[in-house]
């Protein structure tokens, strides 16, 4: 039985990831998960110069998930590539770098200075809902988020990963956009905005008054986007959206990923990620699959 | 390599009106120093997020912890966690962030002021100073006057209450007017508000102070930038003036942050 995946060229030892933001650079988890267990890190959304974030609170619980208004607070590319890269190289797993700006420079120049780091892939944020400009902005329109594709790809020296907002119409379209400008490969669902508001305090929870959900309580409405998602290109879809268990994770693959992320869930239990990687195999050897490719899209 | 443990629950009471007190076995006992807290998770699925809940007292030979916490409103985590009883498992990580640095009160005069939920990780922090004067200052709504007793058995108490049924009518800075009280070093676990009065009497007098803060959480390990706070100086974790309050915190010397 074979657990490895290829995603755009790159093989992973297995199909889990973590989701972007919620895993830092791996250095605090690395206390309550080996590394060495998953087939990738995604870190936390990097920019070109650091930032500050929104104000608090930036989280709040939700029936089932919670909402995160966090905004993308980091601590710029240069502290990123002096301080975690040489951290995740220690481990055997593949290093995904969410890059995120607000303006197509502002990405670009992140990426241009990532073709020179020892990172496996790169995946853009063009889909928080939490920041003011650039995030979802390239996120929404077909012909921006193709645009942008196509500016970062000039100066990527890893494989591109589109991160995708659910907040659309038709997220088969913008896939179908990213691909067509060079993306080599997808990742969805980034959270759906959401609001929540203290009928005692009369106000918002979240500083930010809008928020992204996340949690199980979305994970229906991903495994949809990502099946539609699948069907509609030929490049690789990493699945997310409220992964809490190895279920959750096939049900994903069922539909057409080729990876999964987990996201929210490391905050239920910091050692899930590795627990979804063994409950995987579990299933493969019970149901006999032979590799994780065999099942992926299954569902028709 | 740490993990989510299922923490079993000695006992528990209900000790004033929406506050109570609950103690669990756990391996969390053997390296918890006061002010530190551990994240607390229901077992209900649709209650994601762990609940930080500051330690109250640490009994390192029982393997135990105890913590005492309000119960937030109704179907909240908090009110689960209440409903609770001896022999219950509650799953847990921790312990978590840093702690009140008592050794900079050795042969000192100190206060150690709570207020409110704030009051209860004051009490381990007494138990393990050892200083020349140490002066507990807590601050409650009325005479439920809860720890008061534990208190008593580690110094020199003071109370403030908001409607005056016990001690100083008003807050801990008024219990402290009142009574004529001086510090070397202060502590302080407690609203906002009353950190914010704490901070800048401690700057306008020079004292060194050191206070326990609070945010809405995710993680709990510092990861997920949910619990930041602004820091004077740029941190050299978040190259940003943000510092977490979960992984560089809760205790922070007050003139390193903003409040």
């Amino acid at each position: 039985m074979n657990m490895r995946v290829n995603i755009a060229g790159v093989e992973w030892k297995n199909p889990v990831t973590v989701a972007s933001g919620t895993f830092g650079s791996g250095a605090e988890f690395a206390d309550y998960v080996d590394l060495n267990k998953l087939g990738a890190v995604t870190t936390k959304g990097v920019a070109n110069v650091p930032w500050e974030g929104n104000p608090t609170p930036r989280v709040a619980e939700t029936y089932g998930g919670m909402m995160n208004a966090v905004g993308l607070q980091n601590p710029g590319i240069d502290v990123f590539c002096e301080r975690d890269i040489p951290f995740l190289r220690q481990y055997d797993t593949k290093i995904i770098v969410n890059v995120c700006g607000r303006s197509e420079e502002d990405y670009c120049e992140v990426v241009e200075r990532l073709a020179g780091e020892d990172v496996d892939m790169l995946e853009i944020n063009i889909s928080c809902p939490n920041v003011k400009e650039g995030g979802i902005a390239f996120g929404q329109n077909p012909k921006a988020a193709e645009d942008i594709t196509r500016a970062v790809k000039k100066y990527a020296k890893q494989p591109v990963i589109m991160k995708l907002s659910p907040n659309v119409t038709s997220i088969a379209e913008m896939a179908k956009a990213v691909e067509a400008g060079g993306a080599d490969a997808v990742s969805l669902i980034n959270t759906i905005t959401g609001m929540k508001i203290d009928i005692n305090r009369k106000t918002f929870v979240l500083a930010n008054k809008t928020g992204g959900v996340s949690g199980p309580a979305i994970h229906p409405i991903a495994v949809r986007m990502v099946y539609e998602a699948a069907n509609a290109v030929k490049i690789p879809v990493i699945g997310m959206g409220g992964i809490a268990s190895a279920e959750d994770a096939i049900e994903m693959i069922l539909a057409g990923a080729s990876a999964i992320s987990v996201g929210t869930a490391n905050f239920h239990d910091p050692g899930v990620s590795a627990k979804i990687v063994d409950g995987i195999e579990k299933y493969m050897e019970h149901q006999g699959f032979e590799s994780v490719a065999d099942m992926v899209g299954i569902v028709r | 390599m740490k993990e989510r443990e299922n923490a079993v629950i000695l006992s528990q009471e209900r000790i004033a009106q929406g506050i109570y007190s609950m103690w669990l076995k756990t391996k969390a006992a053997a390296e918890a120093r006061p002010g530190q807290f551990i994240s607390m998770y229901t077992n209900d699925g649709s209650k994601l997020l762990p609940r930080p809940i500051s330690i109250c007292e640490i009994d390192k030979e029982a393997g135990a912890l105890r913590v005492v916490y309000r119960v937030t409103g109704e179907n909240t985590g908090t009110e689960l966690f209440s409903k609770m009883q001896a022999g219950d498992v509650v799953p847990v990580i921790g312990p978590l962030g840093n702690s009140f640095p008592y050794e900079k009160g050795e042969g000192k005069r100190v206060f150690l002021m709570g207020g409110g939920i704030g009051v209860p990780p004051i009490l381990e922090l007494a138990k393990q100073m050892n200083c020349e004067k140490k002066q507990i200052v807590v601050g409650y709504r009325d005479a439920e006057t809860f720890l008061r007793k534990e208190f008593e058995q580690n110094g020199e108490v003071y109370i403030s209450t908001e409607d005056g049924s016990v001690g100083t009518k008003g807050n801990v800075m008024d219990a402290i007017r009142e009574n004529g009280l001086e510090a070397d070093v202060i502590y302080a676990c407690g609203p906002t508000p009353m950190l914010r009065a704490i901070k800048s009497y401690a700057e306008e007098n020079g004292i060194e102070c050191y206070i326990s803060l609070e945010e809405r959480m995710a993680c709990g390990i510092g990861a997920c930038l949910a619990c930041v706070c602004k820091s004077k100086e740029k941190d050299h974790h978040s190259n940003v003036n943000n510092k977490r309050i979960c992984k560089d915190g809760p205790v922070f010397l007050s003139t390193e942050v903003e409040i």
